[in-house]
């Protein structure tokens, strides 16, 4: 049996820590982003459950070492700029 | 301003994915900044933000019993005034079951007593952690391992607890609704939430695809549905008077919302009509109440 050792009160004094455990490989599907039809609306960042969507001058990107696959910027995006694609492993 | 470095909530949470509360909070951070303490109650955002040693918040967060996040958010507050942090907010975090049910108790207690803390519901309908129970918000209809749908019952025969109303009945000075699809609406109430003193009590909306049996991509098209069709209405009462935040010109058809999920897979169409009709009679009288000029904390 495996006791894991546990701070006084189950105090975690690191914060964010959670970005160590990488979510990305849960993911069924991806998001594929068109750069051409994307107009850096912002909206698709709004709803990620994730917070891992960023935008810069060239469009919209995920971080997929957490992005999970659950299509919801590629439903709500204006522009149809996100596709979703069978994760090939 | 939206990019990941300035996020609150870190990612590696284990929330389903598409999840509606994991928006809610992270909607939520965006509004309050840094200078927050976040009290929460047991429940999914709780246990999947938290994985022991690990966690996902960014700003101090302590997590009690499912039943009395209320009462140590009240402690917390009064203990930051002893210590001349005035300034620092604080809220008392819980899904429907700690705040509405559970937790009903302690919320009531510390609304009562007048702290100065912003308690905030995230509504996914059920007791979604614990493998999808009824709750006083879950909607009438609806089916879940508590309200099975078979033939004594066609899912919850009760409406939903209408919890922000109970709030008032408190003589708070704010209180509101909010809806993850509507982002600007929700942040915009609880920066004002949090500018006024004393208690206050806001609810948000938000779709759970797992227990409501419906797809992950969906859920801010299901979160807009329910404000579209009347199922969900968006408003503020200040100091008892009531203001809608959207007036759609005509309510759409509840099957709207209600088709593709599994937890209204099973209703006849007289049950649809049944909760269209709920949804227009309480619509309009909402609208009765803000264009009245009685203050519903003068019946206090
Ligand atoms: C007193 C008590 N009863 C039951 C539980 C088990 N329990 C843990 S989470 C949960 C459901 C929480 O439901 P809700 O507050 O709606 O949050 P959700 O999981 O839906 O986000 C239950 C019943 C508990 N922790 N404490
Ligand atoms: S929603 Fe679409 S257009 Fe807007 S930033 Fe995201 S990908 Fe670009
Ligand atoms: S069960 Fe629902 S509320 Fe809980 S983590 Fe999964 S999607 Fe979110
Ligand atoms: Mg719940």
């Amino acid at each position: 049996m495996i006791i894991m050792e546990t701070t006084i009160g189950g105090i975690i004094y690191e914060p964010g820590s959670s970005a160590k455990t990488k979510t990305g490989d849960w993911r069924t599907f991806k998001p594929i982003f068109d750069n051409e039809k994307c107009k850096r609306c912002g909206i698709c960042q709004k709803f990620c459950p994730e917070g891992i969507i960023s935008i810069n001058e060239q469009g919209a990107k995920a971080n997929m070492d957490y992005c999970k696959g659950c299509g919801i910027c590629a439903e709500e995006c204006p522009f149809k700029a996100i596709t979703m694609e069978v994760e090939k492993k | 301003m939206n990019e990941p470095e300035n996020e609150l909530l870190a990612p590696g949470h284990r929330t389903c994915a598409g999840c509606g509360p994991a928006i809610a909070i992270r909607q939520m951070l965006r509004a309050t900044g840094k200078n927050v303490v976040i009290c929460e109650a047991t429940g999914c955002m709780e246990v999947t933000s938290t994985a022991y040693p690990e966690t996902s918040w960014k700003v101090p967060w302590i997590h009690v019993l499912f039943e009395n996040v209320s009462s140590v958010a009240s402690g917390v507050k009064e203990a930051l005034i002893k210590q001349g942090k005035d300034d620092v907010k604080v809220i008392a975090l819980a899904g429907d079951g700690g705040m509405v049910d559970i937790g009903f108790r302690a919320l009531s207690g510390a609304m009562e007593r007048g702290h100065d803390v912003l308690f905030l519901c995230y509504d996914n309908e059920a007791y979604m952690n614990t493998g999808v129970q009824r709750s006083g918000a879950t909607p009438f209809g609806a089916a879940t391992t508590t309200s099975p749908a078979g033939t004594e019952i066609a899912g919850k025969q009760e409406w939903k607890k209408n919890v922000p109303f109970i709030a008032v009945a408190h003589g708070l000075k704010y209180v509101a609704t909010a809806s993850i699809a509507y982002p600007e609406d929700f942040q915009a109430k609880i920066k004002k939430a949090l500018s006024i003193k004393g208690p206050k009590y806001l609810h948000v909306h938000c779709p759970c695809p797992v227990g409501w049996g419906c797809d992950g991509a969906k859920t801010i098209k299901y979160a807009k549905a329910a404000v579209e069709t009347g199922l969900w209405a968006l408003y503020e009462i200040e100091e008892g008077k009531l203001k809608l935040n959207t007036k759609p010109s005509e309510l759409k058809p509840a099957e709207e919302y209600l088709r593709g999920q599994r937890r209204f897979k099973h209703l006849k169409e007289e049950d649809i009509k049944k909760i269209e009709k709920h949804a227009k009679q309480r619509f309009d009288h909402l609208l009765e109440l803000e264009n009245s000029e009685i203050s519903l904390l003068k019946v206090l």
